[in-house]
């Protein structure tokens, strides 16, 4: 556990529950991010802007640090091309099947004690979990 | 007006929370998932400090009767444990699995990577236009 960073998580993800609460606040909405992007594919009138704003901020952010600290934040993707077509395919109907992501559900849904958002999150966790370790052992790591 | 410049402040400030708590970097969100391996479990006390700061903050939102710019909140209502949300949330984990990255940080990664985020990205749209144009919904219901 040498690379376990609790202060940083805890900092960074007391920030992402103000996001969710600002997003309430002003505008009442839940900050789930596959149903933020999800609402983007479907032509609705009025309900496009807001999102694309939420989107365009989300990305500006690690800009924004990079240019503050001198740093770009660690960035480190090692999948086989295979498995990013496959994983965003996977990603993107699932969460749209599911009706969440790990904001909409994992933040948005447990702060609202929702068990419908607890079951969603044992399961996509319950899976990732899985698909790692098995992916570790067929890899012989 | 107001309510896009509030949106783009809470996409900013999430985005931050991402790139602080290292959520942003795969290989971080691997470690997490990697249970059995070189166990990191930073993921959690991402999620516990979101989940105070949230918890806490929608009580105080929602003393107000209606939100700053809107008419009304649009909370969801659905409680349905059904076989729709476990196929998905399944399928998700799964992909979640196979690269590190969730839908937030593969939005706000975009800037930090190379191709291959744009990638992934852009097949996550795909997924998300297959549920959309598909009638795959009715056919994990059936």
């Amino acid at each position: 556990m040498e690379n376990f960073t609790p202060w940083s998580a805890l900092a960074g993800g007391a920030l992402i529950g103000l996001a969710a609460v600002i997003l309430m606040g002003a505008n009442g909405r839940i900050a789930g991010i596959s149903g933020i992007v999800g609402g983007l594919l479907t032509r609705s009138q009025g309900d496009t802007a807001w999102r694309l704003w939420f989107v365009g901020g989300m990305v500006i952010a690690p800009l924004l640090v990079t240019l503050s600290t001198g740093n770009a934040p660690p960035f480190l993707m090692q999948a086989d091309w295979w498995a990013v077509i496959l994983g965003g395919l996977l990603v993107g109907v699932g969460t749209r099947l599911g009706s969440g992501c790990t904001s909409g559900h994992g933040v948005c849904g447990l702060s609202r004690l929702s068990l419908r958002s607890l079951a969603a999150v044992a399961m996509f966790m319950g899976a990732g979990m899985v698909t790692v370790t098995v992916l570790r052992l067929a890899m012989g790591g | 007006m107001e309510r896009n410049i509030a949106a783009g402040l809470a996409g900013l400030v999430f985005g931050l929370g991402l790139t602080v708590s290292q959520m942003v970097n795969p290989a971080k969100v691997l470690a997490f998932l990697d249970i059995l391996g070189n166990w990191d479990p930073s993921l959690v006390f991402v999620m516990g400090g979101a989940l105070l700061v949230t918890a806490g903050g929608y009580r105080l939102a929602w003393m107000r009767p209606a939100p700053l710019f809107e008419q009304n909140y649009q909370i969801p209502c659905d409680n349905s444990i059904d076989r729709k949300l476990a196929v998905g949330a399944v399928m998700f984990g799964m992909g979640w699995g196979l690269v590190g990255l969730c839908p937030g940080p593969a939005i706000a990664a975009l800037t930090l990577g190379g191709p291959k985020i744009w990638v992934f990205f852009l097949a996550m749209l795909g997924g998300m236009l297959i549920h959309l144009k598909t009638p795959i919904g009715k056919w994990v219901e059936a």
